[in-house]
């Protein structure tokens, strides 16, 4: 896919008559590369006005310390030490390192086994299928964590009530581990339709000349989505990975509203996220919030280019 | 972001004040030699009344952030007294939303409200230090004010020789019990926390099923309260950078481990409040009673309508025989920025709806706020209630006579967002847990002391 690129950039003017090719072209070159740059302006704007502005303040709050007595001083890098050994930080890294592990290998799979179904073409109503499985993404989070904490109520909610009349004990949805695979849960329902729909569409691009010739070649319909349609929508599988690693690392509205319901489960530590805002905003300390927020970008962007290179890695060798 | 508990007096479900569009960006910080600086609260000479008057009369437009619902009501009786003064009535969320925006917009120096809303406990964490951001407003208000309120009620707003806020509710602590379970197990509303213990048990060995009340794991705003009640005084601060954090002493830990050990004994459940199976939990008759605040009343009756006629109101038991004290949780005042550019209209504004008797009976009787104000509380129109949902009891009277009984003189630290929010990592996992409450009171203090050192307070 890669080949395109440069055949198009290097065709029209070789290097010895580019000087030439330039000012011949300049009038209406010049007036594209005006066009480009305007398109991209507005989005530059924000961009620089919401990221990179907001980033670089963090960035300097982070060398500062403020007390709510004894006003601020320059403290270099201790806010960033002080983070690598508290264990608050630690474990919330932890937790979704092992959240991640968890939860997103099922996730995909989940969205893998239902684009592959929707894809087959052999589903009656596959469009109302598609429709369903997607409809909790555009669910806001909030109300999605609302909802299954009804769900998940020990005293009224529909599976505890359901669970005692059959004579079981209630789930322990909000107990120390329940509660992790409790947000797995609701994390999954929101986002498999997302992820579906990013591999769906790849699918849907793969030449069907591919599939005719593997059906003559005598391939099962499992052969065709092992090693035709798998391999092919690979990209489209990283990127959903990458997403679902920062989302992830990310995680914030789920843990933060179950807390209502198990308070001291949930501790303000939880994830890296959760802890970072309460740092921030109920212990009132910006300054250590925006290291922490940087320490969690840098795991991420590790995390995240492990994933890239190991996929990279794996490509070569196929 | 912690729940919040402290905020919970503001159950209305209706709908919030209304947010007007037009923003007063109050430009700078108020350089200008206004009376009240500093924390410790200055002998600053009282505002003329031809200044009030002028003030009044002058064009102004005053932006006002509460979350009140229908606050409006008050503000509008207000311009119509004052036709000249314009007010915008903002609501930038409940609780720690709330002080948060208000912290950023005080940093900044811009786009602050020149009238806040503004909890009892949160006061110290805004006149903290010499950039303190409220304004004294003891030049502005009349020498009368303090003749107005019940002591205890003075004393929460009253602070290091500041007046920091004009109170507009209260929460003194009482006990809503259902009257019919009640009757059924033969109980009668106990004196003492002995009997109510005792109370618990047997209640709860009758009815599997149901608690005699709950000891929720989220909720330091109640528990304080207790503490408060006992006589516990765990904090308080200088309005310097001196703070005493005391949460441990033997009177607090009694008090812990009263409710703990109902808790470890299965005789009290440990469940968080304020929470959708909370609600239903009352609703359906999981607890037979409800320790609560002034506020409790009406929001029991919007959240357990079903349950209508069964429940009375008492006073809490005591902890010790004999005694009549009671303690508060919740309600807030109003209170004004330093920040502000029209320091007379703004805490006019503050002093009138809070003050003008009118202005208090609809914020009492359409709002139900708990008045602090006591022409309010001893006025028929409002004692004089009968309310349905607890058997026709006139519940005002009962909550107005309660407010008499609150122990004067609690403090509180300039960092109280910290303090309930650390309950929930120590002594409220405790009870989650059902281990020793005790050691849980003991990590609570060990956590406050070292954030306020961590913070360079000095800790006595």
């Amino acid at each position: 896919m890669t080949t395109t690129v440069p055949t198009r950039a290097v065709a029209p003017h070789g290097a010895s008559s580019a000087p030439r090719a330039r000012r011949g072209l300049s009038a209406s070159r010049r007036r594209q590369i005006g066009a480009a740059y305007a398109l991209v302006l507005p989005f530059l704007v924000l961009f620089v006005a919401m990221v990179v502005v907001p980033l670089v303040y963090a960035g300097y709050l982070s060398f500062y310390k403020k007390k709510l007595i004894g006003g601020t001083s320059f403290v270099g890098a201790e806010n960033y030490l002080r983070a690598l050994t508290d264990p608050s930080f630690l474990s919330g890294v932890g937790r979704m390192g092992l959240f991640l592990c968890v939860q997103v290998p099922l996730m995909l799979v989940l969205s893998l086994f239902t684009a592959l179904a929707l894809d087959s073409g052999m589903m009656k109503l596959a469009k109302v299928a598609r429709l369903g499985i997607f409809v909790p993404y555009a669910v806001p989070s909030v109300i999605a964590t609302l909802m299954w904490g009804y769900i998940y109520g020990p005293d009224f909610g529909p599976i505890a009530q359901m669970a005692r009349g059959l004579g079981l004990g209630v789930p322990p949805f909000f107990s120390g581990t329940g509660i992790f695979f409790s947000i797995i849960n609701i994390v999954n329902w929101e986002f498999v339709g997302y992820n579906m729909i990013i591999m769906y569409a790849a699918l849907r691009s793969i030449p069907t000349e591919l599939y005719e010739a593997a059906r003559v070649d005598g391939a099962s319909e499992t052969r065709i989505a092992l090693s035709i349609k798998i391999p092919l929508i690979r990209p489209a599988i990283l990127l959903t990975v990458i997403f679902s690693v920062i989302g992830t690392f990310q995680l914030f509205n789920e843990p933060n509203l179950m807390r209502t319901l198990a308070p001291t489960v949930i501790g303000s530590d939880w994830t890296p996220n959760l802890y970072a805002y309460n740092i921030a905003f109920v212990n009132q300390d910006a300054n250590y919030a925006a290291a922490l927020a940087f320490l969690l970008g840098i795991v991420i962007m590790i995390i995240s280019y492990a994933v890239q290179l190991g996929a990279q890695r794996k490509e070569r060798r196929a | 972001m912690s729940p919040s508990p402290f905020t919970r007096r503001k159950f209305l479900l209706t709908g919030a004040a209304a947010a007007s569009s037009a923003w007063f960006l109050s430009a700078c910080g108020g350089g200008d030699d206004s009376p009240g600086q500093g924390s410790s609260g200055s002998a600053a000479p009282q505002v003329a009344q031809a200044d009030i008057d002028k003030a009044m009369d002058t064009a102004t437009t005053l932006t006002f952030w509460t979350w009140v619902p229908d606050i409006g009501n008050e503000v509008k009786m207000f311009m119509a007294k004052y036709p000249k003064i314009k007010v915008d009535v903002v609501n930038v969320g409940q609780g720690a939303p709330h002080y948060q925006k208000l912290r950023t917009a005080i940093q900044s120096g811009q786009g602050a409200p020149d009238v806040t809303q503004m909890e009892y406990q949160y006061i110290p964490s805004f006149t903290l230090g010499d950039q303190g951001s409220l304004l004294d407003l003891t030049p502005y208000a009349p020498a009368d004010l303090q003749s107005q309120y019940p002591e205890w009620v003075w004393g929460q707003v009253k602070i290091n020789n500041g007046l920091w806020g004009i109170p507009q509710d209260t929460g003194p602590m009482g006990l809503l019990y259902r009257d019919d379970l009640f009757t059924e197990a033969g109980l009668k509303a106990p004196a003492t926390w002995d009997e109510f213990g005792a109370a618990a048990e047997s209640y709860h060995s009758k009815n599997p099923k149901s608690w005699l009340f709950n000891v929720a794991q989220n909720q330091p705003g109640q528990l304080v309260a207790y503490l408060w009640q006992a006589g516990v005084r765990p904090f308080s601060f200088d309005g310097q950078q001196t703070v005493k954090i005391d949460l441990a002493s033997d009177q607090a830990k009694t008090v812990v481990k009263f409710f703990g050990d109902l808790v470890n004994s299965g005789a009290a459940t440990n469940d968080a409040d304020f929470n959708d199976s909370w609600y239903q939990g009352l609703a359906n008759g999981k607890w037979a009673s409800l320790p609560i605040a002034a506020w409790g009343p009406v929001f029991l009756q919007g959240t357990a309508g079903k349950t209508s006629g069964k429940w009375r109101a008492s006073t809490l038991p005591q902890w010790k025989a004999g005694d009549n004290v009671s303690s508060n949780w919740g309600g807030s005042t109003d209170a004004v920025l330093k920040l502000s550019k029209n320091q007379i209209a703004a805490s006019q504004l503050a002093l009138w709806i809070n003050t003008n008797k009118d202005s208090m009976l609809r914020f009492a009787n359409e709002q139900f706020l708990f008045p602090p104000l006591k022409s309010v509380l001893s006025d028929p129109q409002f004692t004089g209630q009968e309310a349905k949902f607890y058997g026709g009891q006139k519940v005002n009277e009962k909550f107005a006579q309660i407010s008499d009984t609150v122990s004067t003189e609690f403090g509180w630290l300039p960092f109280m967002d910290f303090v309930y929010s650390n309950f929930n990592e120590t002594l409220g996992k405790a009870f989650a847990d059902k281990s020793d409450a005790v050691a849980g009171l003991q990590a609570w203090q060990d956590g406050c002391a070292k954030y306020a050192k961590d913070q360079g307070f000095t800790v006595s």
